[in-house]
């Protein structure tokens, strides 16, 4: 089968690759760029881990194809530090303890992140619901709703 | 060396603080590499070929066609892996269960996999692989499978623990007994009896990273496996078992791991990853789809239990009684053996008996999930126990307080307790105010109790102090959840030194010496002793280098506040010397500094637990939602409290899950209709309350810091916490877990129309 050239945006930078028709932009991510932050828990779009920001949208990168994202702007979990400076939501997370295994964190940040752009203050309701579509089976995600609680605090203030 | 591992009472400096982890930056950043994230030069991709069938005759399988397709450079089947298990039945069926050697005994089955360049041509292939299938007839219930009737599942295996060696094989493998007293005569002392049977069905660990390693098998018979693993010696001498290679020569890393919660603690994928390297003699590069997760590894067992006890009018319970039936899968286990040890371990007991049977059924192997088969028998006896308190006319907790056992009891399973902490939870519960918390419209308040044995094992660390006065601390037990803090906190506790000058990893194989696995929650409680043994061992070096610089007797020479301090006013001309100090002047007073440990820690203290909850049921859909939950646990010590939070967090969620929402659904012809998240419904963000936690701490008097397992506990309450508040807010007793809308629903229409 023959690859799709895709011309796209990652994390700011530009980035050229082939890839198949059926493959998925979580397998492009992970095997031909080496950015393996998301990581596949289902391959179905059920469990969140995979999440990445498409054009300000959040998306399960193992329901996109590679193909789709010719000419558009994907932020993974590799891009949210600035440097050595992390994330407010990075730090946050740290500081709370809001991972154990930690491997759907990178799905939870992103998802975070893209909660905290759209309502910058949201209620603990908003925030469960608006975190409901990643699965983590160790935290019962009490720590993890306060971490996202205290990131807003902080990122609102401008620190 | 004389080793002490008696708990001494000591003030903590570091031991109890939060600090963030070692591992935490490159797990927010995705830079920490989890079993999927390993790459190795010319790796091919693995695949397994899966039987449909629950139960199947395999007469033929044909790879010629997929060995023919271009790009598949290995095909195996049962015939590459031969038996060279030697007579030790265990190890056979491990070996069986990787890949169906006569017949496929459950869908999901591995019958051959193979090894592509890549994932599709992988895919491909298995399609062109041809199994003749002689279908046999099945069966996944677990009191189905124990009938008579039942077709057998292995007719060469008869029941063990009979007084009469049975005639004829059958599908419960073994019948095992524990208690004590005459229940017969207790009985009869007994004022109100309550008798009652239960069910629960088949739940995964569900753990979101699925079985994923990268195996590499050379010519020269060495080979390294990389994988996502619970214990990564357990897997190399399973490993190198199966595969017929010298332990020593396979190396095992463990990667990050994505959860286990006992699920990775056997053997899986990896020998058919191996067997496909070796064959194909490139790297091999195999990750379970979540399907496979569920079809093919580690459920928890579906059980039936009939439970009965009786108590005096004053609330003393005068017997107790349980039979227990715990699902193995197609293979011989000992799941309702500890169900039966662990059903009444609460208690302060005169009369006890439990039964256990281990039953064959054509569903995937039983494997160890967070406390294996603890929660489902505390389901069973915490719920005849409150509704035996109701009868009585007692508050619930009053009642379980009046039979707790304590320091001195005789367990039902048999050992006298130590100090344990099951009282203490319960007063702490009494008094807690989530107890007097008014509750709203169709809610009821509920509470139970959970025990767990926890285990020690065989632990082996090396403590190095490098030139700079840094530290490196080499563990064996994998990190599941925080375990390189909470053991760098204790090197930093014994050594007196900052927290931060410390780093800890998780050698591999051929790095360390043999370590049990991060199971039985020993990681922290065997690691930390070896890690205290170890910084012991270092601070005699330290000493005797302090001794020597200074040319005076190590006798008298101290170790505090992470110095070296010359006893003594003779001395009073000497300044300390500080662990860089003296690690900056190692290379000219006798080399390196280190301090190693080999132990087998014993005496893990057992683990206590009492949970309350809030439910909220719609009585017109029969929906049930958490309201408010409460944890209180004893932990010994909390060596990090944040991350015995994040413990008692974690089982707690898992169990409302488990109580509430997750099955294993086969249908008629035997094959899981829910394979995937999306069907099997783990509880999500939206689903969850705030979970409080009351970290209690009676020291275990056989660790030097008092330390406990915290890890598992948590998961055995909350089953029977749920059905006791779901049945004060429903007026209806559930007796059959999960407690699905539909089965609340239909059992308030039978109330109502009852």
């Amino acid at each position: 089968m023959a690859g799709v050239a895709v011309s796209t945006t990652i994390n700011g930078d530009h980035v050229e690759y082939l890839c198949q028709p059926d493959e998925t932009l979580l397998d492009v991510l992970r095997d031909r760029l080496g950015l393996t932050g998301a990581k596949e828990g289902c391959g179905t779009g059920d469990c969140g881990a995979c999440s990445i920001i498409l054009d300000n949208r959040l998306v399960c990168s193992c329901l996109v194809l590679g193909a789709e994202a010719e000419g558009r702007i994907v932020e993974t979990v590799e891009g949210m530090a600035h440097g050595d400076q992390l994330h407010p939501l990075q730090q946050k997370f740290l500081e709370h303890a809001a991972l154990q295994c930690g491997i759907c964190t990178p799905g939870f940040l992103i998802a975070a992140k893209d909660l905290l752009a759209k309502n910058p203050d949201p209620t603990e309701e908003e925030i469960r619901f608006g975190l409901a579509g990643n699965l983590c089976r160790c935290t019962g995600y009490d720590k993890i709703v306060r971490a996202v609680q205290d990131a807003a605090t902080v990122m609102k203030k401008g620190v | 060396m004389n080793f002490d591992p008696r708990f001494s009472g000591r003030k903590f400096s570091s031991v109890g603080t939060r600090p963030i982890r070692p591992d935490g930056v490159d797990k927010v950043t995705g830079r920490a590499r989890y079993g999927a994230d390993f790459n190795m030069a010319g790796q091919l991709v693995g695949r397994v070929l899966r039987s449909p069938h629950a139960h199947a005759k395999i007469l033929k399988i044909d790879t010629s066609k997929a060995e023919k397709l271009a790009g598949v450079k290995a095909v195996i089947t049962a015939a590459d892996l031969p038996d060279l298990t030697d007579g030790d039945s265990a190890m056979y069926d491990v070996l069986d269960n990787c890949m169906a050697r006569t017949k496929a005994l459950y869908d999901g089955h591995a019958v051959a996999a193979v090894a592509a360049v890549d994932a599709r041509t992988a895919r491909q292939a298995l399609k062109l692989i041809e199994v003749d299938y002689e279908l046999l007839p099945h069966v996944t219930d677990v009191d189905e499978a124990m009938k008579h009737t039942a077709p057998l599942i292995n007719d060469t295996l008869f029941t063990e623990g009979l007084e009469e060696k049975p005639v004829k094989p059958s599908n419960v493998t073994k019948r095992s007994q524990f208690g004590h007293g005459d229940v017969h005569q207790g009985f009869g002392h007994a004022d109100f009896i309550v008798e009652r049977s239960f069910k629960t069905e088949q739940t995964h660990q569900g753990y979101i990273e699925p079985h994923a390693c990268v195996a590499s098998v050379s010519s020269d018979g060495t080979a390294d496996l990389w994988v996502c693993t619970q214990g990564h010696f357990v897997y190399r001498q399973h490993c190198a078992q199966l595969l017929g290679l010298e332990a020593s020569k396979l190396r095992v890393t463990s990667s990050e791991i994505g959860g286990g919660f006992g699920g990775k603690t056997h053997v899986w994928a990896e020998p058919v990853a191996l067997a496909l390297s070796r064959k194909a003699g490139r790297p091999v590069k195999l990750v379970m789809t979540r399907d496979e997760v569920f079809r093919a590894s580690g459920p928890t067992s579906a059980t039936s239990i009939d439970v009965k006890i009786g108590a005096r009018k004053d609330g003393t319970i005068t017997a107790a009684e349980a039979t227990l039936r715990y699902s193995s899968g197609p293979y011989a286990g000992t799941w309702a053996e500890i169900g039966a040890m662990t059903a009444f371990a609460c208690y302060k007991l005169d009369n006890v008996k439990t039964v256990g049977f281990e039953v064959l059924v054509n569903r995937p192997k039983t494997a160890a999930y967070r406390a294996p088969s603890a929660p489902m028998a505390a389901f069973a006896v915490e719920s005849a126990v409150d509704e035996l308190a109701k009868e009585i006319g007692m508050d619930p907790v009053d009642f379980r307080i009046k039979n707790a056992a304590q320091e001195g009891t005789r367990s039902s399973y048999g050992p006298v307790y130590g100090p344990i902490g099951i009282g203490p939870t319960l007063e702490a519960a009494k008094t807690h105010p989530h107890m007097k918390a008014p509750l709203g419209k169709n809610q009821g308040r509920g509470m139970a109790c959970g025990f767990w044995f926890n285990f020690g094992g065989q632990t082996c660390v090396d403590l190095n102090i490098g030139m700079d006065g840094s530290v490196s601390l080499a563990v064996g037990t994998v990190d599941v959840g925080g375990s390189r803090a909470s053991l760098s906190l204790v090197a930093a506790e014994e050594l007196g030194i900052d927290y931060a000058q410390l780093k800890a990893v998780v050698a591999d194989t051929s790095s360390l010496g043999y370590n049990d696995m991060t199971d039985g929650s020993r990681g922290t409680f065997s690691s930390s002793m070896a890690t205290i043994s170890a910084a012991r061992n270092a601070i005699k070096i330290l000493r005797d280098r302090a001794a020597q610089t200074w040319d005076i007797p190590v006798d008298d020479v101290v170790w505090e506040n992470g110095h070296a301090i010359a006893k003594g006013e003779k001395y009073g001309n000497l300044a300390a010397l500080s662990l860089k100090e003296i690690a900056a002047a190692s290379g000219k007073t006798g080399g390196p500094i280190a301090g190693h440990s080999e132990l087998v820690a014993d005496g893990a203290g057992v683990s206590f637990a009492t949970h309350i909850c809030d439910i909220e049921v719609d009585p017109e859909t029969g929906a049930a939602r958490v309201v408010r939950y409460t944890v209180i646990q004893d932990a010994g010590k909390a060596v990090h409290p944040t991350y015995v939070e994040g413990q008692y967090q974690g089982g707690a969620a898992q169990g409302i899950g488990w109580a509430l929402n997750e099955e294993y659904i086969y249908g008629k012809d035997g094959r899981l209709q829910n394979a995937g998240f999306l069907d099997y419904r783990i509880p999500v963000c939206s689903d969850l309350p705030m979970i409080d936690t009351q970290i209690l701490e009676i020291p275990n008097p056989n660790h030097p810091y008092g330390v406990r397992g915290v890890g598992e506990t948590s998961i055995v309450p909350p089953l029977a916490a749920i059905a006791n508040a779901v049945s004060n807010a429903a007026g209806v007793r559930m007796t059959h877990i999960p407690m699905s809308p539909p089965r609340i629903l239909a059992a308030i229409e039978a109330e109502r129309g009852g």
